[in-house]
């Protein structure tokens, strides 16, 4: 889940945006470790996630092999929970998305209680995780520090869109995309929730942050929100 | 990838959501083409985008009409209407690009799937990285410009004459001739793939010396470099790169905290 180190946004755009992974090391505790997966997901369901992912099989948010022309005026942008936790079957990367400290403090006394034996990461502002493990009574194990863009970074896109297409760490939200979609939500041609839905379903590990997506979307426009 | 020209109505909905901008609507026939040299396999357009199953007549039809009385038409943005994105069947060494680029594929290598990478994401069980050491992830294409093996080979040769030894668990080490000169195998090195990590590890007293050598290197790469570094923290919680970080004038803010509730598994 390198996927969620490089998030691009300041400390104040990255206030509400908290994930929590579980990780198997291989040769070591990823036998048999589907189940262990599978109660991580069910135990962040309920501290009532933004989005839930298993990076083998896809996210609460996901595309539709077998739509009909309805879509167009009817789509809703429903999470299906289910289908992530009924898909777990190998040993992968689990994810849960959420926007409230306090959400993450009672998944993780959750998660220490459940003994899971599965390496649990927070992905986050470094000390907002800190204070977050600390309530939970645990001091961190190791840290991972981004240190940001070196090289070409002319060729990477402006602020706005950097926010958005890096809640894809793997690159799967394209910058024209974010693009277009922003245009639409300046244009009134889509809401910013269905704007933030549209770019969920290109993350496939479940880690986009539909509820960060939909701030950043809001402050898109110049009138007053 | 392909687009299939029988079926494809050049709405255009695929050409904004490749990471790449390798696909383009051709005037000449009025049908999306990807461009082979520039697509990297990931398959966001195949898996991220939804599918109708359109007739492509009756598609190209109505949008005939609506074009000629010049109404516009708002699509989902995210739908292909008419299924018309076809994967390749990839081989060697193109079959690499979607190994580095399409995240839900476990590398063999190393049995992850995203970059194939651990890191410290699992360090309280495999103790990959100990206290007074740094772990580096030196990722090469991220955010969304891709890189070419090439240029991933121009810092892997740089590192190893630094005498850098990299983690033998990792998907770009897997694919070196020689580890202890950096080299990757030629067959690859033209392959554009969306992203890709280097790993290894050094003393702390090391560390600034090999960032400002990272940050030389990658001023000369035609891409962008991701660089993290992590360490063990000490029993409070305390990682002795905090300090070493600011004064080195690294603004730091997001990062990955493991909590060190993992273990190894008794058979």
């Amino acid at each position: 889940m390198t996927n969620t180190l490089h998030r691009y946004g300041s400390a104040e755009s990255l206030l509400d945006d908290f994930i929590v992974f579980a990780i198997p090391a291989r040769g070591f505790n990823d036998a048999g470790v589907s189940e262990k997966q599978k109660a991580f997901l069910e135990i962040a369901c309920k501290h009532d996630p933004i989005n839930i992912g298993d990076a083998s099989h896809g996210a609460a948010f996901r595309s539709s092999k077998d739509l009909n022309p309805l879509v167009h005026w009817r789509r809703e942008g429903q999470r299906d929970f289910d289908a992530v936790l009924k898909s777990v079957s190998d040993p992968t990367t689990v994810a849960a998305v959420f926007d409230k400290p306090e959400k993450v403090v009672a998944f993780i006394k959750d998660l220490k209680a459940a003994d899971l034996g599965l390496s649990i990461n927070i992905s986050a502002a470094l000390d907002k995780a800190r204070e977050c493990a600390r309530q939970a009574g645990i001091e961190r194990h190791s840290v991972e520090y981004s240190l940001g863009f070196f090289g070409q970074t002319d060729r990477m896109a402006d602020r706005q869109t950097l926010e958005l297409s890096t809640m894809c760490g793997h690159g799967m939200l394209s910058f024209s995309f974010v693009r277009k979609l922003v245009e639409w939500v300046k244009q009134g041609r889509r809401t910013p929730e269905q704007a933030a839905v549209s770019m969920a379903r290109f993350c496939s590990c479940g880690v986009f942050n539909t509820t960060r997506a939909c701030r950043l979307l809001k402050g898109t426009g110049t009138f007053d929100t | 990838m392909q687009i299939d020209p029988q079926k494809c109505v050049a709405c255009g909905n695929c050409v904004s959501v490749c990471p790449m901008g390798a696909i383009s609507i051709d005037p000449a026939v009025n049908r999306a083409r990807v461009k082979t040299d520039e697509c990297v396999e990931c398959y966001a357009c195949y898996s991220g985008m939804s599918m109708e199953r359109l007739n492509p007549t009756f598609v190209r039809t109505v949008r005939s009409l609506l074009k000629m009385i010049r109404l516009r038409f708002d699509p989902e943005p995210d739908v292909c209407p008419t299924s018309a994105i076809v994967p390749d069947e990839l081989t060697w060494p193109r079959v690499v690009r979607r190994a580095f680029s399409d995240p839900r594929v476990t590398h063999e290598s190393t049995g992850v799937h995203g970059r194939g990478t651990e890191e410290v994401k699992t360090n309280d069980v495999t103790k990959r990285v100990a206290v007074g050491e740094v772990g580096y992830v030196v990722e090469f294409g991220r955010p969304t410009v891709g890189v070419r093996f090439r240029d991933i080979e121009k810092m892997t040769i740089e590192l190893a004459r630094m005498g850098i030894e990299f983690e033998r668990k990792n998907p770009v080490t897997h694919m070196m001739t020689d580890r202890s000169t950096g080299k990757l195998r030629d067959d690859i090195l033209n392959e554009k793939i969306l992203s890709a990590i280097v790993e290894f590890k050094t003393s702390i007293e090391k560390m600034n010396p090999v960032l400002r050598r990272i940050d030389e290197v990658s001023r000369s790469l035609d891409t962008v470099v991701a660089v993290g570094v992590s360490t063990r923290c000490d029993e409070l919680g305390n990682s002795e790169l905090d300090a070493m970080l600011t004064e080195q004038g690294f603004d730091y803010v997001r990062g990955k905290t493991n909590l060190g509730l993992g273990r190894v598994a008794v058979p």
